[in-house]
């Protein structure tokens, strides 16, 4: 297989499976976070443990969800509990290994965005909001991140603290009280990033097959730090690529063709 | 004890202008028909309360009958941004919204709190988050046995909670299942419930541990096949996800989207939402 043989996107959501273990329990965000805790259970960890927020846990779905609460997620589930027994008892009591998310903006430290772009107040975009996050962020045992990489997303400062990974950096969770490790690894369309273990910083440790460290850098609104010797992600295997493209064909069939025009 | 009634006299019953209101559902069984309803009887000035704000709370928004909205996460799901709330958030059209932001965890605590008769809820939440620094609702309380400093927010005590459920037996008596989100607690936390049902039954067949609301906690219920359209009703049909989609450019222009509110809520009735899911039904 050669190198133009896969997209940035998909080496991205091959490289995030990488990350999760068998045994690991993680807390899953929509979007790209989803595909890439699926691809894990459907390749190399089949018996990972997945959550969505909606109380779903233990979920295989066949297709990926469009909401977090779609009903295969419930169907195919160990079990299904209500969303505040999910936030008490399953992430805040601290049985949740890894949270996976996704970010709008980010900075070098993990600190994420998702509620406005601009003052809180007179807001230039509205977004989502945090949903899960904020708690996530703190109560999970620590957090992969995953996201497309551009100047826009990746910025020098955020405009605000959604949920926060190591805030200034060093100590800054632990002066908070917050005992997990927080933000531990971001996996990018470009490469795969590792926090720093003293600054805490985003490191470029692996740069995805045809990338170069300007190209990161191209697409990054901080000055990229790179690890001392920089590795290459290995490429998707023939596995990887052929459940990833099999996924996204059966998802993408299963979310068109239902309208009917009338009202939503 | 649960009424049977209409659609519409049960909101004429249960929501007046200026109540604090929850229609309730994560994402599964939200319950598009009586929010709709509200909507055609002109409903003003609300306090709208609910953890994932999405497509029928966009429309009462940029409908202006919503003064203020408590949530945690407001978008169309998988989809984006919700553009009427935007609009009246970022230009103020059709008029400013207060808005009063929490956390998931927060607001299924608060929920929790409200079910349970507290004044507020505590957890371990918010840590390093600047949701605190804009909503003076966000304060601590020390932990009295370990010192411990832990996050508290109001208990949330809507006037009136509505949900949709898969079904109801005659003596008022409500099976919700699948996903089974907030709404207990919702409905337990509010003064009064409204409950739209796929269909009534002689015998709910539930699981002796289901989530089951017994009558004497509602206060009516209205039969309404479909009324959780376009999101879904686990066992009778599935999320009509194109639906979802479409909305996004619907809502994009205020033109656009006040057209589709008068084809498609003012002009229609209760009874249209049985049509909108007949194509579905078979995927479920």
């Amino acid at each position: 297989m050669t190198e133009t043989d896969f997209t940035p996107t998909e080496m991205m959501t091959i490289a995030a499976a990488r990350a999760l273990k068998n045994t690991d329990v993680c807390f899953v965000g929509i979007g790209a976070p989803s595909a890439a805790c699926n691809i894990a259970r459907l390749t190399h960890a089949p018996d990972v443990t997945l959550i969505y927020e909606s109380g779903t846990i233990g979920t295989a779905p066949s297709v990926l969800p469009l909401s977090i609460g779609d009903g295969e997620l419930c169907d195919t589930a160990v079990t299904t509990v209500s969303v505040p027994e999910m936030f008490r008892y399953w992430l805040q009591g601290g049985r949740v290994t890894v949270g996976f998310l996704g970010a709008a903006q980010i900075d070098r430290f993990g600190n994420i965005n998702t509620t406005v772009i601009g003052d809180y107040d007179h807001p230039k975009t509205r977004l989502p909001g945090g949903g899960g996050a904020p708690e996530i962020a703190s109560s999970c045992g620590e957090i992969f991140i995953t996201l497309k990489q551009s100047r826009r997303a990746m910025v020098e400062k955020i405009d605000f603290f959604t949920s926060f990974g190591h805030g200034e950096g060093g100590d800054h969770r632990a002066r908070l009280g917050i005992a997990t490790k927080g933000p531990t690894l971001m996996v990018t369309d470009l490469a795969v990033w590792r926090t720093d273990p003293v600054t805490h910083e985003f490191t470029v440790v692996l740069l995805h097959p045809g990338v170069t460290r300007e190209m990161v850098q191209a697409e990054c609104g901080w000055t990229v730090r790179f690890a001392d010797e920089v590795g290459e992600t290995p490429s998707p295997t023939e596995l990887e690529l052929t459940t990833l493209r099999d996924l996204n064909a059966r998802t993408k069939a299963a979310h068109s063709g239902t309208n009917t025009g009338e009202a939503a | 004890m649960a009424q049977f009634m209409t659609l519409p006299e049960a909101v004429a019953q249960n929501l007046t202008t200026g109540d604090t209101a929850a229609f309730e559902g994560f994402t599964h069984l939200i319950p598009h028909a009586s929010a709709h309803e509200a909507l055609r009887q002109g409903v003003k000035d609300l306090t709208l309360v609910r953890m994932t704000p999405d497509l029928v709370y966009d429309q009462m928004i940029g409908m202006g009958a919503v003064r203020k909205l408590i949530f945690s996460y407001a978008g169309n799901p998988g989809v984006g941004l919700l553009r009427r709330l935007r609009d009246s958030v970022e230009n103020g059209w059709p008029h400013a919204l207060e808005i009063e932001e929490h956390s998931h965890a927060a607001m299924a605590n608060a929920y929790e709190a409200g079910a349970a008769g507290l004044p507020f809820a505590v957890l371990r939440g918010y840590k390093g988050a600047e949701l605190a620094r804009v909503n003076p609702n966000i304060r601590s309380v020390t932990c009295p046995f370990t010192g411990e400093v832990l996050a508290a927010v109001p208990a949330i005590r809507p006037d009136v909670t509505f949900i949709h459920a898969q079904k109801a037996d005659r003596k008022g008596n409500v099976l919700i299942e699948g996903i089974v989100g907030v709404q207990k607690e919702a409905v337990l936390a509010a003064k009064r419930a409204v409950v739209t049902v796929e269909e009534i039954v002689d015998d709910l067949d539930a699981h002796p541990n289901a989530c089951v609301l017994p009558g004497w906690t509602v206060s009516a219920i209205c039969l309404v096949p479909g009324g959780a359209h376009p999101s879904y009703a686990h066992g009778y049909y599935p999320r009509d996800n194109a639906s979802y989609i479409a909305w996004d450019k619907i809502a994009a222009d205020r033109d656009t989207f006040l057209a589709w509110m008068k084809q498609n809520v003012l002009d229609a009735r209760p009874e249209d939402f049985d049509d909108r899911v007949s194509h579905l039904r078979s995927r479920s």
